[in-house]
């Protein structure tokens, strides 16, 4: 009919390489394996699960249908601690935002915590042009800073790697032999880092949430860095995703009760840190001054249209687990800070002229497990059928749109419809009995690794 | 009863025998299916790859052949079902089949979940209830089938919440299926997704085959011909000795 595809960077080409690691393949496949079935296993605790993830999903949409007074209000109470909000309205202003405070402080040192948006505005680069030391302290960030890669899912960013990989990268870090066991890579991470929480005169984590009664900034993790990253240091910056923000703290409790669950199958992550402003007088720790950076990057442009429920992903991860397709080819296939289904709604969203954000919504079967097993019940798949339908016209080669015009020409008369019929059975018989056939368009593509039905 | 009866293009065009046979199932059943004259396709392949216009024009064909009567219209394909019962409200919307596409939606009902749901005491006799997992089933079955594991097709398992009734189809006719490692996990088809990202979709077959050759069954089975043609020309390619039978093939009473 048509050419499989004409877009200038290609997800297939990209799969193909990931396709040929089976090292990666079987990390990947272990990895979201596993926390698939401790997701099960967590969510089956609750009673009201399914309500609990009603409840999720309405909070969401509430969240959205009233940001801008959450917002204000969470601003107001933050600053009303002595907190600073940033408002940032892309991802130049947010790294000129927190290269200013860095330098402000003269931050030779920074301790970052595991912050998403940090990879959507590739922080790191700007600081270390700056002259800064920048030190990923999530043991899995970690790796992927040694490595020279972003990291290749939401949650466990280094998932791709096997431990003999991150004993190879461990060990050229130190200069001498880190044994490919766990604890012993943990050891190594652990005395290593120590020294930067010491050093740094400036800590940057992420917000899971922000809690728009108290001006609270809610952070979740399990290894305590994020703790030492927002108290250790002088000056504390998190950074934050327009939409992370819940009205109080009942509106916490469902989230948390859903978000350790569904991403690793914790009831509660080993760290919940409630930050209610910088160090106060008298108290003995917490930081001078505490920024926090809202970034838009191209959120607000997508609250109030009918994509909006994708930004009620809380990062939890479990889509990505699911997803058949993420199974085979990893995160860096997806070519974005994103992967997955979300990644795959997500990117198009907020890079809404990139081509090749725009070619992820073809990177799904549509099966539907990413709809099924997300915990603010976001109907992902739809979303992908709507992008395709958004993007199809603009996006699609002339041949392509052409192929679908005609089919749809034969296949909505009888009389053609039935030529087709006959011709089948005439056509199948003979190309299976070729021994060699033109493999183009989607006969070639067929006939990559299948025979013909 | 009388019944409307679609087979599915994608029957139509390749597997004409597994319509002839979801008649005879349906006849057995007490039915009386009447085929869907100048039906051609419910239109997802366009809709799916993101072409609602043409989709409709397809669609159109299939659903003014559909008639407006009030009988049920049993579908031989769960997903081209869920496209009907799911899709075409929204496909139609705004146009002058709107309330023909809203009720077409709500009486289209896939094969197994109708002869399961409406049927199955007519059908289901004096034979024993579906005992889960099973070991294989008898060998007994005058289809020659010995035992056969179930491919879940992803639109039956998730928009038609009927994962079931392929398996209670298959009791009902004293077949017990055997379970395989990852049922609930795309098989990798996904329409134009199995052209436009051939090397994913051949992995995501490859893991599928491998868990299910990993029964010990050489036959599967699936309410969907397109996963398992898509999972059959795997198999040829890789030279494995697996079956691929429409349920409808073997719930075949026979003529």
């Amino acid at each position: 009919m048509s050419a499989p595809t004409a877009t200038p960077v290609s997800f297939g080409r990209r799969a193909g390489r990931a396709l040929g690691d089976d090292r990666m393949r079987a990390a990947i496949a272990r990895g979201t394996g596993l926390m698939v079935q401790r997701r099960h296993e967590a969510i089956a605790e609750l009673r009201n699960a399914d309500e609990l993830r009603d409840a999720a999903s309405v909070i969401r949409a509430a969240a959205l249908q009233r940001l801008p007074e959450l917002l204000e209000r969470w601003s107001d109470n933050l600053g009303a601690l002595g907190g600073h909000v940033h408002w940032a309205s892309d991802a130049d202003e947010a790294n000129a935002i927190v290269a200013g405070i860095v330098a402000r402080r003269g931050a030779k040192v920074i301790a970052k915590g595991k912050s998403m948006v940090s990879e959507e505005i590739h922080l790191n680069d700007v600081l270390e042009r700056a002259g800064a030391d920048v030190v990923e302290t999530d043991l899995g960030e970690f790796i992927q800073q040694l490595a020279g890669e972003p990291p290749s899912h939401i949650v466990a960013p280094a998932m791709h790697k096997d431990r003999f990989e991150v004993a190879d990268l461990l060990s050229a870090d130190r200069g001498a032999p880190v044994s490919p066991e766990i604890t012993a890579e943990a050891a190594y991470a652990r005395r290593r880092l120590r020294q930067a929480f010491l050093d740094a005169g400036v800590g940057i984590t992420g917000v899971n949430f922000a809690v728009a009664a108290t001006g609270s900034i809610c952070l979740v993790e399990n290894e305590g860095n994020g703790r030492m990253c927002s108290s250790l240091p002088p000056t504390h910056i998190a950074l934050m995703g327009l939409e992370r923000i819940v009205a109080d703290f009942d509106e916490l409790d469902v989230m948390l009760n859903l978000l350790a669950r569904s991403a690793t199958g914790q009831a509660l992550t080993t760290y919940t840190n409630i930050i209610t402003g910088p160090r106060r007088p008298g108290e003995v720790d917490g930081p001078e001054e505490l920024h926090v950076v809202v970034l838009d990057g191209g959120r607000s442009a997508v609250v109030g249209t009918r994509f909006s429920p994708a930004l009620h992903c809380i990062r939890c991860g479990a889509c990505l687990n699911v997803c058949p397709v993420y199974r085979q080819v990893g995160g860096h296939t997806y070519d974005s800070v994103y992967s997955g289904p979300i990644g795959a709604v997500l990117t198009p969203l907020l890079k809404p002229t990139d081509p090749a954000a725009r070619e992820l919504a073809e990177a799904s079967s549509l099966c539907g497990a990413c709809t099924e097993i997300c915990p603010v019940r976001i109907p992902l798949h739809d979303l992908l059928l709507q992008l395709r339908h958004r993007d199809a016209r603009a996006d699609a080669s002339r041949l392509r749109r052409a192929g679908f015009w005609l089919w749809s020409q034969a296949w909505s008369r009888r009389w053609s419809f039935g030529a087709m019929v006959l011709g089948a059975r005439v056509v199948l018989p003979l190309l299976r009995r070729l021994r060699w056939l033109p493999d183009i368009g989607w006969l070639g593509a067929w006939r990559q690794g299948r025979e013909l039905p | 009863m009388v019944v409307r009866f679609f087979a599915s293009c994608l029957v139509e065009l390749l597997q004409p025998n597994v319509g002839a046979a979801a008649q005879r199932v349906l006849r057995a059943g007490g039915h009386d299916p009447q085929p869907v004259r100048g039906a051609t396709c419910c239109g997802q392949p366009a809709y799916n790859a993101g072409y609602a216009g043409e989709a409709r024009r397809v669609a159109r064909r299939t659903l003014r052949a559909l008639g407006d009567a009030d009988t049920a219209c049993v579908v031989a394909s769960g997903s081209c079902a869920t496209m009907m019962s799911h899709h075409w409200p929204e496909l139609f919307e705004g146009t002058a089949d709107a309330d023909a596409a809203r009720r077409a939606a709500a009486r289209t009902v896939e094969l197994t979940a109708f002869l399961t749901g409406t049927a199955a005491a007519g059908s289901a006799g004096d034979r024993p209830p579906a005992s889960g997992t099973g070991d294989g089933g008898s060998a007994q079955e005058p289809d020659g089938g010995g035992p056969v594991v179930v491919h879940d097709s992803c639109h039956a398992l998730r928009e038609l919440g009927a994962g079931a009734t392929v398996r209670r189809a298959l009791a009902d006719a004293g077949r017990t299926p055997t379970e395989a490692q990852g049922t609930e996990r795309c098989c990798g088809f996904g329409g134009s997704f199995s052209v436009k990202m051939p090397a994913v979709s051949v992995a995501m077959a490859d893991e599928k085959l491998d868990n299910l050759a990993a029964t010990g069954c050489m036959q599967i089975t699936s309410c969907d011909l397109s996963c398992l043609l898509h999972l059959q020309g795997r198999a040829r390619r890789r030279g494995l000795a697996l079956r691929f039978d429409h349920v409808a093939s073997l719930l075949d009473p026979g003529t």
